[in-house]
């Protein structure tokens, strides 16, 4: 479970560390568009540049880039089979009923490409940004739909809440579990059901505990004055630099050349 | 019986930057039938030490013996083991789940494959042995006292009737009654159903009133070893790592310097009274 | 600064089918007068109704009867709870649970952006708040790696941060060992002489209690006994009636004088149990 990097932050003094959130949020967004606008080998080769220089500028070693991926393995082995397989078009290799077309490995191959570089995207935005941050800047990007009455104000909340009790709660879950091994408890032995049984003494008090928890939160967020986000001021609002003026161009020039890219190539 | 650590080490994620030595080339032996109090302040090692005993963490080097058998030899059962060496964690109420008190006690002598019936007569046994009446035994756990909580999930390892029992922290976030009480009932566990107790605590009060030995750890390290006389003689080492002696070898103490002719091995209230009124006493008829 | 006049609050057990089966009275007509400045402690077993009573006074609970005050407001008007609030600030029994922020600076902030402080004051406050109890330098670290004593001293500066005149802390070190319980009292001490905050501490460690200006003590609901730490630690069978502690200083002084040692009421402290027997003839 350790080895996830979506959701995690890698703390560093780059240019990306330091862009403004919205402009990371945008971007990532644009970056999944311009991968899906631009086709062929060009408009992937000017993506697969503009990736490797992002990283560069990011200081995350890329190891840590390349453990998000370990999560989307199976995904992805799925995918590229389905279109390896199960595309018509010029066989180029045939065994049984299995297939292979030429048509085939161009789609797989592109399709697990942009797979990879749509998480390497992803997690780059959320190693060189803090939870803080992220949710600030999703509370702000995503503002325009308060209008429509979806609750962004709540949603970031309650995102920012449980950031900061994921690892309360996993502590809590090592010492239950601990717990319950020294009355006996058997996790690791036995069939899937035998396994989903012995999760009970471990899930009830967790489930006991959260909501402890959250019954304690709510109050003492009560009693210092909180009451939804109206009238609410920001220790730390956002406001963009030139820096993240310059990043917009940037990323506009990007899309645009990959549009082109894609319809030219 | 008798638990035997030689040369134990353990260290929290080697070979990285967040390497933390947590016991240091611990050699202790605790013999059957001893009342045992572990002080030392958070971090300082004490709770992973207690984990050790019972065989949930692994020595990174070193060797346990229980009764003369090597813990980590191949094919020793650390499920037996776990019901031999009992261990009751701090705050232990918040591992309570079932329906009823009696099935909560009932869970660990279940694991270790007892009928139904045996290991309701075990737990009927060993609620009766933290004094928790029968009144309760249909109860959802979740509707008692903090004090009565606690009491039963001291009861659910106990049911597995280990011959030592540990505890860690067993008065944590309770009222001076509540206290009492549970010290009181562990006290008895240890005269009544000789059981060897090792008491984890931060309260030098508390120890020096009930234990026969105390274990100071310190950084990792046994700092102290011996009788709480011995121990607390070092009030100002102890003090120096952030610990204290009880409040009555304080004033032992400062009687003595101030030429107030007492001796200052008392630990307790009552032995601190008896001493004082003696020297009382002989100060009059002079 | 905190008056309460003969409240009582009731609350109902609810049998399976959802029937009241049972209204048990946690508060019993309690009054309370607290002056500005004040140190005052409650004390009291689990139970004893001190945290239902503490949470009136951050209207969190109305009384079924009677009125609490808090600068010169009402709690049961609606329109001043917020402003309640403000002024009363409350500190819980677990630090983990009532920390919002994952920065600490953040944490701290969280109460004046609640309240709509302009951006540049909640920063001078949060600097003033974490430095008033000694956590400044901790500002940018992440709650979950502090210490319990640290983390409820974040949990302080969080409440300071929003000025209130009074600070109420229920059971602040219950969770706690004994270091983080000395750096807790001592911050509490501290913005108490220092920043003349009012202080309701309620607790059932008595050491702690040793340096308030006054002790109340509550039982099934009742004020049973009030006056200065002296007073009340001079009366040893009722506070032990009461099921609560005596620090063993007083507790040796009233055992030898139940012995026929001449010393006074309610020794406090070891330096004043060694004059007095050094004294002696």
């Amino acid at each position: 479970m350790r080895e996830i990097t979506i959701g995690q932050f890698y703390p560093a003094d780059s240019v990306l560390h330091r862009l403004d959130p919205r402009v990371k949020l945008v971007g990532t967004f644009a970056f999944l568009v311009s991968l899906f606008v631009g086709s062929g080998i060009v408009a992937y080769a000017i993506a697969t540049v503009f990736l490797a220089i992002v990283i560069k500028l990011s200081k995350v070693p890329f190891k840590m880039i390349m453990k998000g991926l370990k999560a989307i393995i199976i995904v992805l082995l799925i995918t590229v089979s389905f279109n390896l397989f199960l595309t018509d078009g010029e066989i180029i290799f045939k065994l049984g009923f299995l297939k292979i077309t030429k048509e085939g490995v161009s789609i797989a191959f592109f399709m697990a490409l942009r797979l990879i570089y749509l998480v390497i995207g992803a997690s780059l935005m959320t190693l060189t940004t803090t939870p803080n941050d992220l949710t600030d800047g999703l509370e702000s990007v995503l503002g325009p739909l308060k209008k429509i009455k979806v609750p962004v104000h709540e949603i970031a909340m309650m995102m920012s809440i449980a950031l900061r009790f994921i690892p309360i709660l996993m502590e809590e879950t090592d010492r239950i579990m601990k717990a319950q091994k020294a009355r006996g408890a058997d996790f690791e032995s036995g069939n899937l059901i035998d396994k989903a049984k012995a999760m009970v003494p471990l899930l009830v008090p967790l489930f006991i505990s959260a909501f402890r928890r959250a019954n304690d939160l709510a109050m003492a967020m009560e009693a210092r004055c909180y009451r939804g986000g109206e009238g609410r001021t920001k220790m730390k609002p956002l406001h963009y630099e030139q820096r993240d003026r310059n990043a917009y161009m940037i990323l506009v020039a990007y899309l645009v050349i990959m549009i082109v890219a894609g319809r030219i190539f | 019986m008798s638990i035997k650590l030689e040369n134990v080490n353990f260290t929290y994620s080697p070979t990285t930057a967040y390497e933390i030595h947590a016991l240091k080339n611990i050699n202790l032996e605790i013999r059957d039938g001893e009342f045992i109090g572990l002080i030392g302040h958070t971090g300082s090692g004490k709770s992973t030490l207690v984990q050790h005993l019972n065989g949930l963490m692994k020595a990174t080097s070193g060797t346990i013996y229980y009764n003369g058998e090597n813990i980590y030899a191949e094919g020793y059962s650390m499920k037996d083991l776990r019901s031999k060496v009992g261990l009751v964690f701090q705050y232990p109420e918040h591992q309570l789940f079932e329906v009823d008190v009696l099935a909560d006690v009932c869970f660990g002598p279940k694991n270790q494959g007892l009928s139904k019936e045996e290991a309701e007569e075990r737990a009927k046994r060993a609620l009766s042995m933290v004094g928790l009446r029968e009144k309760y035994y249909k109860q959802s756990p979740f509707e008692l006292s903090g004090g009565q909580k606690r009491r039963v999930a001291i009861a659910g390892v106990l049911a597995m009737e280990p011959d030592v029992l540990i505890l860690d922290e067993p008065t944590a976030g309770l009222d001076p009654k509540g206290r009492d009480e549970i010290l009181e009932q562990i006290k008895k566990l240890h005269e009544e159903n000789h059981i060897t107790i090792i008491l984890v605590s931060h309260s030098m009060e508390d120890v020096a009133k009930y234990v026969g030995r105390i274990i100071v750890m310190n950084q990792g390290e046994a700092m102290f070893d011996g009788t709480p006389k011995e121990v607390f003689s070092h009030y100002k080492e102890l003090e120096q790592v952030g610990l204290a002696a009880p409040q009555v070898t304080y004033i032992m103490n400062a009687l003595a310097e101030k030429g107030f002719g007492v001796s200052t091995d008392a630990t307790t209230i009552e032995e601190a009274t008896e001493e004082i009124f003696r020297v009382y006493q002989k100060r009059q008829v002079r | 600064m905190i008056k309460a006049k003969n409240v009582v609050y009731e609350y109902q057990k609810y049998d399976e089918e959802g029937n009241v089966c049972e209204t048990k009275r946690a508060v019993d007509g309690v009054e309370l007068d607290v002056k500005k400045g004040d140190f005052v402690a409650i004390l009291g077993h689990n139970g004893s109704g001190k945290s239902t009573l503490a949470k009136h006074i951050n209207a969190l609970l109305l009384p079924n009867d009677g009125e609490v005050w808090v600068a010169g407001m009402n709690t049961k008007e609606e329109a001043h709870v917020w402003d309640i609030r403000q002024s009363a600030g409350m500190v819980f029994q677990n630090p983990d649970n009532q920390i919002i922020g994952t920065v600490v600076e953040e944490d701290v902030g969280f109460g004046p952006e609640n309240m709509g402080v302009p951006t540049e004051e909640i920063w001078t406050r949060v600097e003033e708040a974490l430095k008033a109890v000694g956590m400044y330098k901790y500002r940018k670290h992440s709650p979950n790696r502090l210490s319990g004593g640290q983390k409820q001293r974040v949990a302080i500066a969080g409440v300071v941060a929003m000025h209130p005149q009074c600070i109420i802390l229920d059971e602040p070190t219950a969770m706690l060992d004994p270091n983080g319980r000395k750096e807790v009292i001592r911050a509490v001490r501290a913005l108490n002489i220092v920043e003349d905050m009012t202080v309701l501490l309620i607790t059932h460690y008595m050491e702690e209690v040793v340096h308030a200006d006054k002790v109340i003590v509550m039982d099934e609901g009742k004020v049973v006994m009030q006056g200065t730490p002296k007073e009340i630690f001079s009366r040893v069978e009722e506070l032990k009636a009461y099921r609560l502690d005596v620090p063993q200083v007083t507790l040796l002084a009233y055992e030898l004088k139940k012995k026929g040692l001449p010393l006074s009421d309610g020794i406090l402290t070891i330096e004043e149990l060694v004059n007095e027997l050094c004294q002696l003839n």
